[in-house]
């Protein structure tokens, strides 16, 4: 590890991505991540990358579609309209397995929105997102450090699995700054082989990527053999952060920035004799049902706070089933929520269930 | 009597049998291109993209690596290849309702940007694959299953020229439209996606070969029958000719 940098998480982003072996950028400006990609733009020259500002989001993920077809380790960012714009090529991708790592900065939605921190694209993320049977793996960090270990990561996963990962952040992790630690340069000769890509049928028969079959029978096993992959992710792949959840008052579910300001909510409990217990789901999907199942079981409440109108709630509702009551806090439209306005929803809860 | 191999398949067609109509045009130009692509030599380092549509299977047909591109997305995939892997030879093969209509942002901007690849563009006035309906490219008064009483612009707007189009921009090198109605057609059209192969080879930039091509089936004409109303009607509408041609400009400038 290196010394400590100041640095906006958005740029830290992108410099996660190169140290990660990533040398193929394409992307569209949108707001609030647009220095990302400015940051691609000069920094991929002098590593000998390639970045190239597409004509529109639509675009971008084709082009992301052919760089993974050829082989090479392949990225974009953009924030919640752009992505929306990308889901059909998402699905192709999905459907094709083709590998690479989207980050959405996400705004505050529906439509246009507008440029603030949200968490309303959760169940776009985690549910498919575009047309077809199929999730993407998706990464919700909650500091830049972890920001940067999540890029990293996300491009492994998608080259292990060869599924497109997406790396929810947020707008506000993509625009506050931070010190951190960058992890060394990946050596690109370390990067995994890939025998299936399209890169001249030298010597070997010609290799053929689709998402495409017109026999429903054959189609079927495509999208069993996708489902085997989902199996193994779900085995092998669950992250979560579990903070003082022995002998918890309450739970609470949260993820991204908001389970970063959880921890402040926490130390403001203790102060008022509340103990707080915090769930933090790393890996949305696969989303660590079992975990928060079990515990669920020792508290009368599991707490989800979001950014959103309820949309991780579903996942924690499936987890928790009838093991504790399920109520919800969240703000919308790009609002943060304060972490006193967090504790008075703890406090109200604590007190009803002291009262009953 | 002794038996001499006089002509073959092409090394860079695949045993995969054709899907397409009896009398339409694709199948000559998929063995223009296989032959193109086995006398450059280029076989085991070529790609083709296929489009969404009646040539939607050409990637099978090729005996080379490929994919399906979405619909009208073949040349931003193709600029994804390109860029990320610059010595391998790409290119699109796309119909009209996927270049001209879905797909006009990725061809225009493909263009614009001069990405050094190769597109080569089969203009049949209609779309095929869905089963006969109006294309960006349907001439006026031309019947079909969205327009039965024929193209009226005040309804439906007027066929768009893509060569024309593209050739107003300074990105492109090189843009023909050919036909393959007769065997001189034919052979001028070897010689034109040739062009847009060598032009790609040696890094001058796009290149786009429109070819006018019969549809019996959709146009509900005989296949001799379909050559005439090609000749007649598309080839007025769509002139054959040389709309660009930088190669010797780029050639000098040096562009790679």
């Amino acid at each position: 590890m290196a010394e400590k940098v100041l640095v906006k998480g958005n740029e830290a982003l992108g410099e996660a991505a190169i140290r990660g072996g990533c040398r193929y950028y394409f992307g569209y400006p949108i707001t609030p991540q647009s220095e990302l990609t400015e940051y691609m733009s000069r920094r991929l020259p002098e590593v000998g990358g390639v970045f190239l500002q597409a004509e529109s989001e639509v675009s971008v993920v084709n082009m992301l579609y052919g760089a993974s077809c050829v082989g090479v380790r392949v990225m974009t960012s953009t924030s919640s309209p752009g992505f929306s714009l990308m889901q059909e090529g998402v699905s192709y991708m999905a459907g094709a397995e083709l590998p690479a790592v989207f980050i959405n900065v996400v705004r505050g939605g529906p439509g246009l929105g507008d440029i603030q921190p949200a968490q309303g694209d959760y169940l776009q993320a985690t549910k498919g997102g575009g047309h077809g049977d199929y999730r993407l793996i998706v990464l919700g960090p909650s500091t830049i450090q972890e920001a940067i270990e999540l890029v990293m990561l996300a491009f492994d996963l998608a080259d292990k699995y060869r599924t497109p990962v997406e790396v929810l952040a947020d707008g506000m992790i993509g625009q506050m700054m931070e010190p951190v630690e960058f992890p060394e340069m990946r050596s690109l000769n370390t990067l995994p082989e890939k025998p299936w890509s399209l890169t001249g049928a030298k010597g070997r028969k010609p290799n053929k990527i689709t998402s495409f079959d017109l026999d429903p029978y054959k189609l079927e096993e495509m999208n069993l053999r996708y489902e085997a992959t989902r199996k193994r992710i779900i085995a092998n792949e669950q992250r979560w952060e579990e903070r003082n959840v022995k002998g918890a008052d309450i739970l609470v579910a949260a993820y991204g920035t908001v389970g970063r300001i959880m921890k402040t909510v926490m130390e403001l409990a203790k102060e008022e004799g509340i103990n707080v217990g915090l769930f933090r789901p790393i890996t949305l999907w696969p989303f660590p049902y079992e975990r928060l199942e079990e515990l669920s079981k020792k508290v009368n409440t599991v707490l989800t706070v979001e950014m959103s109108g309820g949309q991780m709630l579903e996942d924690v509702k499936l987890a928790v089933k009838d093991n504790a009551a399920t109520p919800f806090y969240g703000r919308m439209g790009g609002v943060v929520p304060t972490p006193e306005e967090i504790l008075e929803q703890i406090e109200k809860i604590i007190k009803g269930s002291e009262s009953a | 009597m002794n038996a001499k191999v006089v002509m073959k398949r092409p090394k860079s067609l695949s045993q995969t049998d054709f899907t397409y109509c009896p009398g339409c045009h694709h199948g000559i130009v998929h063995r223009i291109i296989a032959e193109i692509i086995d006398e450059l030599g280029i076989r085991e380092k070529t790609v083709i993209v296929a489009p969404v549509g009646c040539s939607v299977f050409a990637y099978t047909f090729f005996e080379i690596d490929g994919t399906v591109a979405s619909h009208g997305r073949a040349p931003a995939v193709a600029t994804g290849m390109k860029r990320s892997r610059p010595d391998r030879i790409i290119f699109t093969y796309q119909g009209d309702g996927d270049l001209a209509a879905i797909g006009t942002t990725e061809i225009v901007h493909a263009a614009n940007r001069g990405e050094n690849i190769t597109v080569i563009f089969i203009n049949n006035a209609v779309y095929g694959m869905t089963g006969g309906q109006m294309a960006p490219t349907t001439l006026i008064g031309q019947r079909t299953t969205t327009t039965i009483h024929g193209r009226d612009p005040k309804a439906a707007g007027y066929p768009i020229r893509i060569c024309e189009m593209l050739s107003q921009l300074e990105g492109p090198t090189y843009i023909e439209r050919v036909a393959v109605d007769t065997p001189q057609h034919v052979i001028k059209t070897k010689k034109a996606i040739k062009k847009a192969f060598e032009n790609q080879i040696n890094g001058l930039g796009f290149s786009l070969v429109e070819v006018l091509s019969t549809c019996p089936t959709n146009w509900g004409i005989p296949p001799v029958e379909s050559i005439k109303w090609l000749q007649e009607n598309m080839m007025k509408f769509y002139p054959l000719g040389i709309y660009k041609d930088r190669t010797e400009e780029r050639v000098r400038e040096g562009i790679v």
